[in-house]
């Protein structure tokens, strides 16, 4: 290559560049020719409103912050759901995509459209629907996510858990808990959307404490757990974390955005992780919990969660505070009636020691109404929050039930539990037992028994039986029944029983007839029979766990007149304050239908009770 | 008469993205030249530090816009090796096909490139027409012409379409047949031979004093090619040639890219032959995109650009963000001190054809 000398052209170049005057040109003519952009072309974005769930992942991801949330009034308020769409801003889109391809529904895509012409800069900036920037019908769609493109991580951490043959040989707990390696992975796949905050009764602050996991940090976890929002007054704390952390009944997991397209995060054994790997004597200095004293003493009636957990934020606010609890132990509910195969004892220890670190004085086998006089209650103290529960047990009513071996769910149950503490006698371990009912209730009691039949006879012959005709619309949680079947129970939906058949003096089994209907078409229940179809269930027990009844015994009647009952149950403002303005109720007698729904309205309760003391004391 | 000082760009159609340099001169002569970059800088490398590793994916394409595919593996290569990955052989193969497809697009666009200070306008436009044929390939690959962000950390974003394998081939094909054409425009041309041979002169131990890599140093008899010296992806496991000239000028810089479209073409073919079926990507880390950790360390990787080496030196702390990241962008030697130390002394039309064959592309220098 010397410099400058003459290019070696052919002599016939210039004849030849004619060609190209024939040849097809490689242009072409816009706008009247269309241009079809590639399948895969990542062009303006669509939104399927019908699957969205206003998550916000989306945004999340967006490297250029093109895209915001927006509160879309019409869209009503479900569970699982936030009422927010994506807008899009393409003066700041990259077009990467990325959006879709983790888009926890699928309802986000791109369409294979790339041009958009407007005047008006606000065009640029867009709610996609599933008609798109252009408002069309069947926009083709370009990009969407595959298998390869996928940002999430849609199975969760299997959980290591005894088998149902060996876990039904005693009453350990067949739930392992996750190892840090395992909580840190299971962590990662959370997206923040907080839609499980939304869900939660007590809106725990769950995103943030999950985030806390996959950082490492059990102490700033634990603080989430225990103190929620410490600058909103404890917005979201739950003083049963150990406790919620194993038997929750975990709508946050329902409501999780990744049950959408895969598995949700095990939001409730990152919980049972932090409280587990954190011993109960580093609580204190971990939370650093230091309330101003107040000077005035709360009564709480009931050691349930709605009473114990009233009791710890009461305290947290400097509240003198005093249960009383009519068993020997405090823990209601969590102690008394879940087995202790879900909930072992040293969980709720736990969980009720720090409350009593923070100076809350439980009373045990003090019964109100007998012991000690409510009157003296209002007297002593400045405000009373009540809790009993639901400590009843609902019958049938049919024949046969009068008989003692037709026993109530709750009191087995408390009979079993005591009895594996050492601190009762041994119950009645029949060789065949029919249980009526198909609720997590029913579920114990059978499961239960399951374990003392194994450890007495070897062999289970647990029968349940439900007027719901299938799992699905039975009210006890899936797991349940999984592990119920696992664990040698089975299972006879759709009947109801007619009568306890009772032979020489001994019950011998159950009738039941078909149950062809259970709610009517307005969702009440209405159970229709079809009184022809019949069957038998034999079973030397029966068990009604059918639904259980408050006890209201303790309260006076001029109390019981002031205050407003719907449906067995006590009518209060948001702040569960009744009608007389220093008593406040909360728990089962009042909404909750589970644990975690009492501490919220513990929670709750104290707020209101702080409310109504300090405008007291201004009063 | 005295120096008379003028500014090149950063809007000049000879001008290779948003670019300037400050010139003073005599008559046509240049006497001083200074480079003035800054007009694109978004501070590519500071942002990064601020955004989760995923999402950075749609931020380094942009470092360069002629040839984005060069980050996006130089990004998703530090992490892989931070993490250890393996990534699946037929992302490897897929990857190799789209870096070469993006060298010949990024040849053509020189070609186009150099027209313009030329006045050979047919250059410019075939040169922009048949890259377009390569960014159709591309957006079939990828959904997208330019910025691909297609190559992630653990493979490629997604398979391969279907038919894009003839598409390629077919594209190959005519590009093959462009290329007698494309020689007797430009490299038969007496206007190219005047105004590039002996020009824009380059050393050898200048070019290698300065760190001039690439076409710059290979115009200059160095056969120095991140591809054979330190082979990534499976470039040791196909046959091509690494083209090298002696002269150093201009117009041997360009006559590289010229020769190196072939090889190009024979490696994707070998590529294509060779790819086998299978998965393209692997999760490198734990969970979501949102929650994307890459282990803790540092690591420098470095790739073969159009216009030389290209690396980048990753620092993690194990957070969900780099801790740092520094590129060393093939275009800074040879543009920052090249325009200081060479323009002086050369006429004033002869700056761009500096700047065209030894590569320049802006939003390298202002990362």
């Amino acid at each position: 290559m010397k410099k400058n000398t003459t290019a070696e052209k052919d002599f016939f170049a210039p004849i030849k560049a004619w060609k190209f005057l024939f040849k097809k040109p490689v242009t072409i003519k816009v706008p009247y020719v269309k241009r079809e952009a590639a399948e895969r072309y990542r062009g303006f974005h669509i939104n399927d409103w019908e699957k969205c769930i206003g998550c916000g992942t989306c945004a999340k991801i967006c490297p250029t912050d093109a895209i915001k949330m927006e509160e879309i009034r019409e869209i009503p308020q479900k569970y699982g759901e936030k009422p927010q769409r994506p807008v899009i801003d393409y003066g700041r889109c990259s077009f990467c995509a990325m959006c879709v391809d983790i888009c926890t529904t699928g309802s986000l895509k791109m369409t294979r459209e790339y041009v958009h012409i407007s005047k008006d800069p606000e065009d640029f900036i867009f709610i996609p629907t599933e008609k798109g920037i252009h408002g069309i019908e069947n926009v083709p769609i370009g990009w969407t996510r595959d298998e390869n493109s996928d940002l999430l991580e849609l199975e969760r951490v299997e959980m290591e858990m005894l088998q149902g043959s060996e876990r039904v040989k005693s009453f350990i707990e067949y739930v392992k808990g996750y190892s840090k390696e395992q909580a840190m992975h299971e962590a990662a796949r959370c997206v923040e959307c907080a839609i499980c905050t939304d869900r939660c009764p007590e809106h725990m602050q769950i995103p943030e404490y999950i985030k806390s996991i996959w950082k490492d940090d059990l102490n700033e976890a634990l603080r989430w757990l225990m103190k929620g929002k410490e600058s909103e007054n404890y917005f979201g704390a739950n003083p049963f974390s150990g406790v919620c952390g194993r038997v929750c009944t975990h709508k946050c997991e329902e409501a999780c955005s990744l049950n959408n397209r895969g598995e949700a995060i095990a939001i409730r054994w990152l919980k049972r992780y932090i409280v587990d790997n954190i011993p109960e004597e580093d609580y204190g200095k971990i939370l650093d919990i230091k309330p101003s004293p107040k000077n005035k003493k709360v009564a709480i009636v009931g050691s349930g969660p709605a009473g114990l957990s009233a009791a710890y934020f009461l305290a947290t606010m400097g509240y003198e505070v005093d249960v009383y609890e009519s068993l020997g132990k405090p823990g209601g509910v969590m102690r008394y009636g879940i087995p202790s195969y879900r909930l072992p004892d040293e969980i709720l220890d736990k969980d009720i020691a720090f409350i009593q670190a923070l100076g809350v004085k439980i009373f045990v086998g003090v019964a109100v109404g007998k012991d000690i006089k409510f009157e003296e209650l209002k007297e002593k103290y400045d405000a009373v929050f009540v809790s009993t529960g639901f400590s009843l047990g609902r019958s049938t009513g049919i024949p046969g039930t009068e008989h003692p071996d037709v026993v109530q769910a709750l009191p087995l149950l408390r009979e079993i539990r005591d009895y594996l503490r050492n601190g009762g006698a041994k119950p009645k371990v029949p060789k065949s037992l029919v249980v009526i009912g198909g609720g997590n209730v029913a579920m114990d009691v059978a499961r239960s028994i399951a374990r003392l039949q194994m450890q007495e006879y070897g062999k289970v012959d647990v029968k349940v039986t439900s007027l719901e005709r299938n799992y699905e619309e039975m009210p006890a949680d899936m797991e349940e029944i999984e592990e119920g079947l696992e664990e040698g129970v089975k299972f006879y939906p759709g009947w109801g029983p007619i009568k306890v058949k009772v032979e020489n003096d001994k019950v011998i089994g159950v009738e039941l007839k078909k149950c062809v209907q259970v709610f009517d078409e307005n969702g009440k229940f209405s159970p229709q029979f079809n009184e022809n179809e019949k069957t038998f269930l034999n079973g030397e027990m029966v068990v009604e766990a059918i639904g259980q009844a408050p006890d209201y015994s303790y309260l006076p009647e001029d109390i019981k007149n002031k205050i407003e009952f719907i449906r067995g149950r006590l009518l209060t403002n948001e702040y569960r304050q009744t009608s007389i303005k220093w008593l406040f109720a909360g728990g089962d007698i009042v909404n909750g239908p589970d644990i975690i729904h009492g501490v919220a309205d513990g929670y709750w309760a104290a707020r209101g009770i702080d409310e109504y003391l300090s405008q007291k004391k201004e009063g | 008469m005295g120096e008379v000082k003028f500014f090149f760009g950063p809007n000049h159609p000879g001008m290779h993205g948003n670019f300037s340099v400050h010139m003073y001169v005599e008559g046509d002569t240049v006497v001083r030249a200074k480079p003035v970059p800054g007009f694109l800088h978004r501070g590519f490398e500071k942002l990064m530090e601020r955004r989760l590793w995923y999402q950075n994916l749609a931020l380094v394409p942009r470092i360069c816009v002629p040839e984005p595919d060069i980050n996006e593996m130089c990004y998703a290569m530090g992490i892989e090796k931070l993490a250890g990955v393996e990534v699946p052989e037929r992302a490897q193969w897929i990857r190799m096909i789209i870096l070469e497809l993006a060298r010949i697009a990024n040849h053509f666009m020189s070609f186009a490139g150099i027209g313009g200070p030329l006045g050979l306008y047919t250059g410019p436009f075939w040169g922009v027409a048949d890259r377009d044929k390569i960014l159709d390939i591309f957006e079939s690959l990828t959904g997208a012409r330019i910025y691909h962000m297609y190559i992630v950390p653990g493979g490629v974003r997604k398979d391969m379409p279907p038919k894009i394998q003839d598409m390629i081939l077919k594209t190959l094909e005519y590009i093959e047949s462009r290329l007698d054409d494309y020689d007797n425009i430009i490299f038969k041309n007496r206007i190219v031979h005047t105004r590039l041979k002996g020009i824009a002169l380059l050393d050898r131990n200048t070019a290698l004093e300065m760190g001039v890599t690439g076409i710059g140093i290979r115009a200059t008899g160095v056969p120095y090619d991140i591809r054979k010296i330190d082979p990534y992806l499976f470039y040791d496991k196909v046959e091509f040639e690494v083209p090298v000239a002696t002269e150093g000028d201009a117009y041997s810089r360009l006559r590289l890219k010229f020769l190196e479209i072939p090889q190009s073409i024979k490696i994707i073919k070998q590529a294509l032959e060779k790819m086998p079926e299978g998965k393209v990507n692997v999760p490198i880390s734990e969970g979501n995109a949102l929650r994307f950790r890459v282990p803790k360390g540092q690591v420098y990787v470095h790739v073969e650009a159009t216009r030389g080496e290209y690396g980048y030196f990753i620092v993690s702390d194990g957070g969900e963000k780099p801790y740092r990241v520094t590129i060393r962008g093939a275009s800074y030697p040879q543009t920052l001190y090249g325009i200081e130390k060479y323009l002086p002394g050369t006429r004033i039309e002869d700056v761009p054809i500096w700047l065209d064959t030894m590569g320049i592309c802006s939003p390298e220098v202002d990362r």
